[in-house]
């Protein structure tokens, strides 16, 4: 096989170097004389600080331009509706059926806001109690909330929530410390971090996770908690599970289940019977909602009953055939963000769920299983690619490789790999969370959408890279060829001087801008 | 101007089955070596801006790999044949920073970039082309090609570096038994995200943030007290961040916030602790995760008794524990009970408020 795919590649200015000064796709009328006479200035309500003293310079540019931008723009990506997306593993890439985008379109959904009263937003209090309900079915934990609009905001919730547990029984200052480990996401370590924990880290042991050991030598009346993914990283699940949560429970700590991505473990294993007083959800992962590009996404977090009172306020509560919002909780870690939660992903969520069932639920988990072990078999005909620990220990729903044989052969990576999938249509693959422990890594996951087709594809063009490596390394060192842009100079990416994250950042940085 | 030198018999003994080439080039070549320092470097060479101007030794030490990269030397000092000595090397090195070059490439391996520190040490920024037997330091780039465009971005760039530790195999140190790396100093390498290997972590740099974290950690909790600062770049941020001019490839001992042994040898140790002990704090040398007995043999089994064995306190940027690939942390004091007593679980420091559990054999 050989690089079959052809990607757009249009010379496309930036928006803002398109168009005329006055250009408009659309002129509002000016109100009547008679609104205008009674309508406020909307600028009155705006804080003099907080207004600019000169006009934004937005772009200006008519329709027909502005479509045609865009368009352009669609087609010089590789999103999921394209191309076989196994790269971003741990993140579960998976169809999100195109019908639940018709139900967050329904003038029912669109045109809510978040501020109505809630006697006219039954419909959907009763979706994010429902939804609720489900994920404690799930999970078997009794109480979520659906207001984190991330999964790192998710964890930094249940470390606030841990935090406040101690504090009500009067550790809150010598309980400090988190334990999690390495291959855990790395939210489980800057989420208690942010929240104020010092974070200790456990090692992988010989098998790919920690060992209980390690995690004896963690423990003491310091330990507020664990914060664990399972699968982690690897995809190795930890069959020693149930006794870590033991250990943390008699040390006096909680354990938090990080479940990001629940996708090996759906529908057949479950955080309470592991020993978990909390978990979260990303339902942008596991549970379909498009991932929304670092926008509006959900990550659910669920405690059992005897934390409840800490959870973030509101609660959505159910009084007879009535839904409320329970704003009354004194012991609340306060607000994690405005508002109950993102409604749009609650309702795809909760269609998603709706949609399969608790057999489908599991189906899911098996099927995505199933795909991560088939694909798991082609990719050991890749040369140079092996796998970091013992064979025996079969990940679950994704895996991690490492190509550092194929490296020292022929001076290819991991990166050059990744970046040459893109000639055979597909996205990049994605290497690992740092730090780097496995060289050279590559982490695909191939959730249940996808066919036995797109995974033996996937696999041919990643036996035919590293093949093109072994016979002429210099062709893939220079790649890719094939799509709208080829290789651009990431280190600025990288370098924590040019970006500009927040306000404050701009008044310290502000010299370091534009040079 | 960019300088390049070349020491045309690195990588000789890696082909032919020999660890280095460190006194071996004749028994290399007699076993079919072919030098391939000179191809390395001339693939880093195509991989710069085709405008920088070179400057560069002559022969085989960089004038024959410039030229077959297809580009003309602007200035040439003296080199020399393919039979070269670290002397050689240094010379070289000597007059290209002394002509003025703003960033120095090196072709070799561990033994050349002993050479070129010994030479400028922080004064110039250097980066190497990787051409030996031995890449344990954190001043090469991964592969020649991406050090050419490493040296690239920096010159056309913001010209931010960072110190890379040069280690070697100590091979005299340790007659017998396991070899391990020692520290020999520091080189200024360009900044440049996922370019500079750190030994065998090639996507990885040394973290600056995990640096100044530990080292702020560290100080506060020596405090006023007693502390044996053993060697490399994490250890000697301790030292600057307690406001001291501590050693970076030595052994000082700090008392009361100031610096009472600098550089010191085990006997110095020995008679300047007293009944209160000491913290001991050292950090992994090299890939292969020693942290006792290879490089800071002064930190003897007798100065750890006296110390307090139990004050040992390992620290380590996560970027390099990465590096050992989930291995473990090695001591090899030459004393069995006290390398005994080392061995278990050891929490590290590994940043401000971030501490790793690692096992130590």
């Amino acid at each position: 096989m050989s690089p079959q795919f052809q990607q757009a590649r249009w010379s496309e200015p930036l928006l803002s170097e398109i168009g005329t000064p006055g250009e408009r796709g659309y002129v509002p009328t000016a109100p009547e004389a008679e609104i205008a006479a009674h309508a406020p200035d909307p600028l009155a309500a705006i804080p003099p600080a907080f207004r600019r003293a000169t006009a934004p310079a937005l772009p200006q540019v008519a329709q027909p331009q502005l479509l045609r931008h865009f368009y352009r723009l669609s087609q010089e990506t590789l999103g999921n509706d394209v191309a076989v997306d196994f790269g971003l593993g741990t993140c579960t890439m998976k169809y999100s059926p195109k019908v639940n985008e018709h139900l967050v379109r329904m003038p029912e959904v669109q045109d809510l806001h978040p501020a109505q009263h809630e006697d006219t937003v039954q419909g959907i209090l009763e979706v994010l109690w429902r939804l609720e309900q489900m994920l404690c079915a799930i999970s078997g934990l009794d109480r979520f909330t659906l207001q984190p609009p991330s999964g790192s905001a998710a964890v930094y919730t249940n470390a606030s929530i841990i935090r406040a547990y101690h504090a009500s029984r009067g550790e809150g200052e010598q309980r400090d410390e988190i334990v999690s480990s390495v291959f855990s996401h790395p939210c489980d370590q800057s989420g208690p971090w942010s929240a104020g924990f010092k974070v200790v880290e456990l090692y992988p042991g010989p098998n790919g996770y920690p060992e209980l050991d390690a995690l004896k030598a963690a423990l003491s009346n310091r330990t507020a908690g664990i914060v664990i993914t399972n699968p982690e990283d690897t995809g190795i699940y930890n069959p020693h599970i149930a006794e870590f949560t033991r250990l943390v429970h008699e040390a006096g700590g909680l354990c938090v289940y990080d479940q990001a991505n629940a996708n090996g473990i759906l529908g057949i294993a479950r955080a309470r019977e592991a020993g978990f007083d909390l978990c979260h959800f990303n339902m942008h992962k596991t549970f379909s909602s498009p991932h929304n590009g670092m926008g509006p996404a959900m990550g659910a977090s669920g405690v059992k009953e005897e934390l409840a009172r800490f959870l973030p306020a509101p609660v959505v509560e159910r009084r007879g055939d009535r839904f409320e919002l329970d704003w009354n909780r004194p012991e609340s870690i306060g607000k994690i963000r405005s508002f109950v939660g993102n409604a749009q992903i609650a309702v795809r969520s909760y269609a998603w769920i709706l949609a399969l069932g608790p057999d489908g639920i599991r189906e899911v988990a098996e099927t995505a299983v199933l795909n991560a072990n088939y694909l798991a078999t082609r990719l050991r005909e890749v040369p140079g690619m092996s796998q970091p620990f013992p064979t025996s220990n079969t990940p679950i729903e994704q895996f991690r490789w490492s190509l550092e044989a194929l490296r020292e052969e022929t001076g290819v990576g991991s990166a050059d790999v990744s970046r040459n999938l893109a000639d055979y249509g597909y996205q990049p693959v994605f290497g690992s969370h740092h730090p780097f422990i496995v060289p050279e890594p590559l982490t695909p996951e191939a959730s249940e959408s996808f066919s036995k087709e797109d995974i033996d594809g996937w696999a041919d063009a990643m036996i035919d890279i590293a093949k093109r490596a072994q016979t002429d390394a210099d062709d893939v060192l220079e790649g890719p060829y094939r799509n709208a842009c080829r290789r651009i100079d990431a280190a600025a990416l990288d370098d924590p001087e040019r970006w500009v994250p927040s306000s404050r950042a701009e008044r310290t940085k502000g010299a370091v801008r534009g040079d | 101007m960019i300088g390049l030198v070349v020491n045309p018999v690195a990588g000789l003994g890696g082909a032919v089955g020999l660890k280095g080439t460190d006194g071996m080039v004749d028994e290399a070549l007699a076993r079919g070596a072919v030098p391939r320092a000179g191809e390395r470097a001339a693939l880093a060479v195509r991989a710069l801006p085709a405008d920088v101007p070179l400057a560069t030794a002559a022969g085989a030490m960089g004038a024959d790999a410039v030229r077959a990269a297809g580009r003309e030397p602007e200035l040439v000092v003296a080199g020399g044949a393919t039979d070269t000595t670290a002397d050689d090397t240094r010379r070289a090195v000597a007059a290209l920073a002394d002509a003025g070059c703003e960033l120095i490439l090196f072709a070799g391996g561990d033994g050349t970039a002993r050479d070129v520190c010994a030479v400028i040490g922080d004064r110039v920024p250097a980066l190497g082309v990787p051409a030996g037997v031995k890449i344990q330091s954190a001043a090469f780039a991964e592969s020649p090609r991406r050090a050419g465009e490493l040296a690239g971005a920096w010159l056309t760039g913001r010209r931010r570096e960072r110190p890379a530790e040069v280690v070697d195999l100590d091979e005299d140190a340790v007659p017998a038994g396991r070899v391990g790396p020692s520290l020999y100093g520091a080189l200024r390498v360009p900044l440049g995200p996922g370019l500079v290997a750190s030994a065998k972590s090639p996507s990885h740099d040394e973290d600056p943030a995990a640096v100044s974290g530990i080292a702020a950690r560290m100080a506060e909790r020596i405090g006023d007290g007693t502390a044996i600062l053993g060697p490399g770049t994490t250890v000697a941020a301790v030292g600057r961040e307690l406001g001291l001019d501590t050693t970076l490839v030595g052994v000082d001992l700090v008392r009361a916030g100031a610096l009472v042994l600098r550089d010191a040898a085990e006997r110095d140790l020995l008679e300047a602790l007293d009944d209160d002990g000491a913290m001991i704090v050292v950090t992994p040398i090299g890939g292969q995760g020693f942290v006792l007995g290879r490089g800071n043999q002064q930190i003897s089994p007798a100065v750890l008794g006296r110390a307090g064995i139990g004050r040992l306190t390992v620290v380590a940027t996560p970027a390099k524990l990465a590096v050992l690939g989930a291995r473990p942390l090695i001591v090899d004091t030459g004393d069995d009970a006290t390398d005994a007593e080392l061995r278990g679980w050891h929490r590290l420091v590994t940043g401000y408020d971030e501490e790793t559990i690692y096992r130590v054999e």
